[in-house]
């Protein structure tokens, strides 16, 4: 079958597109709005948003989550802060240069229109969070404060001390609060979604299990949208909330809408490092700490302390400036400490790997305080960076003023996702896709500061106007959760809940879970090469094969079973894994987060084909064990001329 | 280390739930709370017998899912530290250690340690919000407040919604709780408004809930992973008897 991709993206002069498309497209008649169903799958910032936002407009929303609060979701963890192109620093900051500095950022592979409507939004929603009350960070003045973030060139970043994205969760909640009140929103948290209804081609529902009494129910809708956040947890380690999942999506995606680029995935710098076995999750520290903290490993093997337990050469604090390797500072002598996230993160893998590296397993580098201390201060320092320094105390015992701190990177954003047009719609009319779930916006690598920006800009100022183009397209018609097509849905979920619990093997969820992240993250992480890629392809089904037949799922299907939930990702997971490795295997070439061994400049640095790769690489499912189609939407670039990224 | 846990296990709300102990071996100093029962829970698992029920999502000590008793303190005993938070060298070899869901009428257990917490959700529902329709703001920087202001909207405004306050309370009261949002709200120019018709509802809303009065105990403070301060609970009843004056539909 062939899927013509078109971006539905307005032609024309780029910075009035939006406005052109927005009086273009259809608007439902706002008597009309309380006949249609819409169902919003997600409650972080980009579902939270959206929900808020339909409900308000009078459309009859129903919104799921699998948590037990819809304030919750992982957008509650974000750190930094939300880029705006408000220019309130008065430093040359404007919606052009965003546009620009997120396409470039993105390396190239990002679609133009999109990242430009979202430049042009992002000023919308610092007033939209502000009129709700999310305490932003301000001047003694009383007007908004900023920081240059992620080594931008100006002031762009607006925070809410070192909780960003918890106000601003608590914003868009807040907001959602008053719509469930107010009756337009019939919230159901503890749902997991376990399937996508299709009727004629359209997204019309959603089968989901209810976590505490187990019920598999079906929901009729006039649309679907997916605002499920971003599938990091596939590598087990990362960043994201134990419960981040790549469920939601990818069951869209076995019903027909195509995934978008999923090799691509940011790693972030500066995480805690591994510390056990048991590890269950990775904690980011944020990147600001690089302002003023510098990264550096031993010169000589036999000073790494790969294990306090087995401590050999001398402490940290006891090797002098002259037998530190500074390596960023020496090998990008302008950029220094600020190189952008993956070329940090790729330094410091080379130094571990040359041995020098220190923490457990000798994964990871040294983030030191001691310069900026002197220079200024104990206390400036914990003015500055005090709350995350408690933090680092509380997980690993030691004491970054006296210390310095131990990193690596993590796993930590996805850039790819299920594919959608400029109105944020999949090729399944009727399903939209939101947030870290969708691919649209941030290329092959996406710039600090920007997810919280996209998530609020769909699902505030974007959807609101594209849903209702569809649903006046299509025009009411009769939800029926009872016709064959859910039932039908049904039986096949409830089919796979009770395979999963009758396999009764011997090894636990999380042990597969951890199996499947290890050999992604020694295959398809940092560094990918041809062969690793082609060695996880043949794993990664005999994996699933093992955990088809040995997995150990106790309980019932009847009651809370948290195993049944995991046991349910971590399946999808083994499927999904899959076309990622496929897809990193088939772009041969490196950008941003997508590094390719075989494909690096002299000096080490991605080297991208654009002759060969400049296309969205979006993948048709067509059955576990089978291949998928590869559609391609080529990227034309007419505003930001593709460049060679350079940090020296 | 290994440890002795002795873990309250409830199979729903109807089952009168027992504890049942289980031997936490070779627990690592650097693991955390959550993942020494997770190592647990690994064992119980792959011998096919139902893991610890307990919640948790994002284990940076924000999304507020996590909590249980500790030895009978919300979060266990390290102050300023949600139970995602609190790592095993706070624990010597040979500890006993009782884990109990988080105890309150208006948070049935709905399975060992997980409650229903939904009452909070219905709290703020009811008022915990400044109406803003999408797309009708003024510029951010149209309304100016002052920095002191600010921060203690945002002390207020830290809250993670995870209950330890009601947990600690000798009544089981929710007044830090909803204290913090009214105040976050309260304090800034945005709030202002709505204030005294939102004090007015959620207070309401939260009488009608299964929660206690508060009696200065002070006990919720103390077992807040985000130290809100008690002033939160002044600011609300300062603000609640002004709304019984101001601001309502008569
Ligand atoms: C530690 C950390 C720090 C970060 N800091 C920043 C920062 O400073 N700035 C920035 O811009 N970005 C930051 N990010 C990235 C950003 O937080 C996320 O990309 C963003 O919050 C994603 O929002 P979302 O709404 O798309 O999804 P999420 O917040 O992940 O929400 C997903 C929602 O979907 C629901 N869901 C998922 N699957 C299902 C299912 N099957 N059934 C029912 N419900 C489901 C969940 O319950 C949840 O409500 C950070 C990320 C991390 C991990
Ligand atoms: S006030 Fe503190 S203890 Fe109570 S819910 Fe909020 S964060 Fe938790
Ligand atoms: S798991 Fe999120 S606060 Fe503990």
């Amino acid at each position: 079958m062939s899927i013509e991709l078109k971006s539905n993206a307005p032609t024309g002069p780029i910075d009035s597109a939006w406005s052109r498309h927005k009086f273009d497209i259809k608007v439902v008649n706002p008597a009309n709005k309380r006949k249609y169903t819409v169902i919003v799958v997600g409650t972080g910032l980009a579902g939270a948003s959206a929900a808020a936002t339909l409900g308000e407009l009078g459309y009859n929303v129903q919104n799921f989550c699998f948590q037990d609060s819809p304030r919750r979701a992982h957008s509650i963890a974000a750190q930094g802060g939300i880029n705006a192109a408000k220019n309130y620093q008065n430093d040359g900051d404007s919606v052009y240069r965003l546009f620009y500095d997120t396409v470039k950022g993105g390396d190239f592979r990002s679609r133009e229109s999109n990242v430009y409507r979202l430049a042009e939004l992002s000023v919308n929603i610092i007033d939209q969070a502000a009129a709700q009350g999310v305490p932003f960070a301000r001047e003694y003045g009383g007007l908004l404060a900023n920081r240059s973030f992620g080594g931008s060139l100006v002031s762009r970043t607006f925070y809410a001390r070192g909780q960003t994205g918890q106000q601003l969760l608590l914003g868009a909640y807040s907001g959602h609060a008053a719509q469930v009140a107010a009756g337009n929103i019939t919230m159901f948290p503890r749902h997991e979604m376990l399937d996508l209804v299709t009727i004629d081609g359209h997204a019309r529902g959603i089968i989901t299990r209810d976590l505490i009494s187990g019920e598999i129910k079906s929901y009729a809708a006039d649309a679907v949208i997916l605002a499920t956040g971003g599938y990091g947890n596939v590598f087990y380690l990362s960043t994201n909330a134990m419960g981040s999942n790549v469920t939601a999506a990818w069951r869209a995606a076995k019903r027909g809408a195509l995934f978008a680029n999923p090799c691509y995935t940011q790693i972030h710098p500066t995480c805690i490092p591994v510390s056990g076995d048991h590890q269950s999750k990775l904690t980011l520290m944020s990147e600001s700490l690089r302002n003023d903290g510098r990264v550096w490993v031993p010169k000589d093997a036999k000073d790494c302390w790969n294990n306090d337990k087995a401590a050999v050469g001398r402490h940290p604090s006891q090797i002098p400036d002259e037998d530190r390797d500074y390596y960023l500072e020496r090998r990008y002598p302008t950029f220094g400490n600020l190189v952008p996230r993956d070329v940090a993160s790729r330094a410091a893998k080379l130094s571990c790997d040359e041995g020098r590296g220190v923490a457990f397993n000798g994964r990871g580098v040294y983030l030191d305080f001691k310069e900026a201390i002197g220079r200024l201060g104990q206390e400036e320092v914990a003015a500055r960076y005090g709350n995350l320094f408690e933090m680092y105390e509380r997980i690993t015992g030691a004491n970054p003023y006296t210390e310095p701190m131990r990193i690596y990177p993590a796993i930590h954003y996805t850039m790819g996702g299920l594919w959608v047009d400029y109105n944020l719609q999949s090729n399944t009319p009727g399903l939209f896709v939101l947030g870290e779930a969708n691919f649209s916006d941030h290329g092959a690598n996406r710039l600090g500061a920007s997810a919280l920006m996209q998530g609020l800009a769909d699902g505030y100022f974007v959807i609101p106007y594209t849903l209702g183009h569809y649903l006046a397209e299509v025009g009411p018609r009769k939800n029926d959760a009872e016709s064959s097509e859910f039932k039908g849905t049904e039986e096949t979920v409830k089919g796979r809940v009770n395979k999963l619990l009758n396999v009764k093997g011997k090894r636990s969820v999380d042990s597969f879970h951890r199996e499947l992240g290890h050999l992604m993250w020694e295959k398809c992480g940092m560094a990918r090469t041809k062969e690793g890629l082609e060695e996880a392809l043949e794993r990664i089904p005999a994996i699933r094969d093992e955990f088809w037949n040995n997995v150990s799922v106790p309980g019932d299907g009847a009651d809370l079973n948290q195993s049944l939930e995991k046991a349910g990702r971590v399946a999808d997971f083994l499927e999904f894994a899959e076309l990622k490795v496929g897809d990193a295997l088939h772009r041969e070439e490196s950008c941003g987060g997508h590094f390719r061994l075989e494909h690096q400049t002299e000096e080490g640095e991605a080297k991208r084909n654009d002759d060969d790769f400049a296309y969205v690489a979006a993948w048709q499912f067509n059955g576990v064990d089978k291949k998928p189609t590869l559609h391609k939407e080529p990227l034309e670039f007419d505003h930001v001329k593709p460049s060679q990224r350079s940090y020296k | 280390m290994n440890l002795k846990l002795h873990v309250w296990r409830q199979k729903g709300p109807k089952d009168k739930g027992r504890f049942e102990t289980y031997d936490a071996t070779d627990v690592l100093e650097d693991m955390s709370f959550l993942e020494m029962l997770d190592v647990v829970n690994d064992g119980l698992e792959a011998e096919g017998r139902e893991p610890i029920a307990f919640e948790s999502d994002c284990r940076e000590g924000i999304c507020g899912a996590c909590g249980c008793m500790i030895n009978g303190q919300p979060h266990g005993h390290k102050a300023r530290t949600t139970t995602c938070q609190l790592h095993m060298r706070e624990f010597s070899d040979g500890d006993e250690i009782v884990i109990e869901p988080f105890r309150a009428k208006a948070f049935p257990v709905i399975k060992d340690l997980v409650v229903d917490r939904s009452s909070f959700d219905r709290i703020i529902q009811s008022g915990g919000f400044i109406t803003a329709r999408s797309g009708s703001a003024p510029d951010a920087n149209a309304i100016p407040v002052a920095k002191v202001e600010a921060d203690r909207a945002f002390d207020a405004a830290t809250c993670i919604g995870c209950g330890a306050c009601v947990a600690s309370c000798p009544n089981a009261s929710a007044m830090l709780f909803t204290g913090a949002k009214i105040t976050h709200l309260g304090l800034l120019p945005q709030g202002q408004p709505e204030r005294y018709l939102r004090v007015d509802k959620m207070v309401s809303q939260m009488d009608s809930e299964d929660f206690g009065h508060c009696g200065n105990f002070g006990e919720c403070t103390l077992a807040c992973p985000k130290s809100i301060s008690l002033d939160v609970i002044a600011q609300m009843n300062t603000d609640y008897i002004t709304a019984q004056f101001k601001g309502r539909d008569i």
